[in-house]
């Protein structure tokens, strides 16, 4: 059973809610992400610092879990952070992490309509 | 709305002290009183005098509290907006309009720490629209601070 809670994350959220990028303490780089969509786009231009300050502090999975409501996600990226990765290979990782999860949500999705 | 030198002096001599006395202004100037108080009435009438107030040491009150400086580039449209909303931020001490290459504002502010600082920045200034960038540099050690405008 599909419930709709469980797709959730795939909303536009308002501005609020984006996520908004930083690379250190009060220091926002212009790029904001106000979907999961968004999101996956973003993490591929962003620069390295930036992708390594959220990760550290935790900042995406709670973002996920927080905002989108997807606990899911946040696991996922929570064990991401515990691998202690940094530049490319964090990207790519993380890329990766939320593709396939965003991939699986449409699926879902789309089995929930037919 | 022409100051005279005489003027000049008495605003000059509020500002290192607003609490003397209008006989104490005179009798440093070689004036009458009553001509300082009908200067500073005249000026307090035309806005050149704003208010009297106290200047709170920071560092004192807040103790562990931490100050920050922080650049926000802006789109030009949007500008006086975000400005506005700044100023009713308790946490904003001081905002200011500035051009040089682009369109920036200028913020001082205030926080219990960095993470609250970190916060206020991401979730109050960040969302706002027009909001293009923003650098933020925490003051470490303050060197001057002047109150005093030589008229």
């Amino acid at each position: 059973m599909i419930e709709e809670k469980d797709l959730k994350a795939l909303r536009i959220l308002p501005r609020e809610k984006a996520f908004y990028f930083f690379t250190s303490i009060g220091n926002y780089t212009g790029q904001s992400a106000s979907s999961l969509e968004e999101f996956m786009e973003k993490i591929k231009l962003v620069s390295e610092s930036s992708l390594e300050f959220h990760i550290q502090r935790g900042d995406f999975e709670k973002w996920a879990a927080e905002v989108l409501e997807d606990r899911e996600l946040a696991e996922k990226i929570r064990s991401l952070q515990k691998m202690g990765l940094s530049s490319d290979a964090l990207r790519i990782r993380l890329a990766q992490i939320v593709a396939r999860h965003r991939e699986d949500l449409k699926n879902r999705e789309a089995r929930k309509r037919f | 709305m022409s100051l005279d030198n005489v003027d000049r002096k008495i605003l000059e001599a509020l500002q290192e002290d607003s609490k003397q006395t209008y006989a104490g202004i005179g009798q440093q100037l070689g004036i009458a009183h009553s001509t300082v108080y009908e200067r500073v009435k005249r000026m307090e009438q035309q806005g050149i005098i704003k208010k009297y107030t106290a200047i709170v040491d920071v560092d004192k009150v807040g103790a562990g509290k931490i100050t920050a400086l922080v650049t926000i580039v802006a789109d030009p449209k949007e500008s006086e907006s975000v400005a506005k909303i700044l100023c009713k931020a308790p946490e904003v001490l001081e905002v200011y309009m500035s051009l040089s290459e682009e369109l920036s504002i200028l913020a001082k502010i205030v926080a219990n720490n960095q993470e609250e600082l970190h916060n206020f920045v991401a979730n109050t200034i960040a969302p706002l629209v027009g909001v293009l960038r923003i650098r933020t540099s925490i003051v470490t050690k303050k060197l001057k601070e002047a109150t005093f405008f030589t008229c």
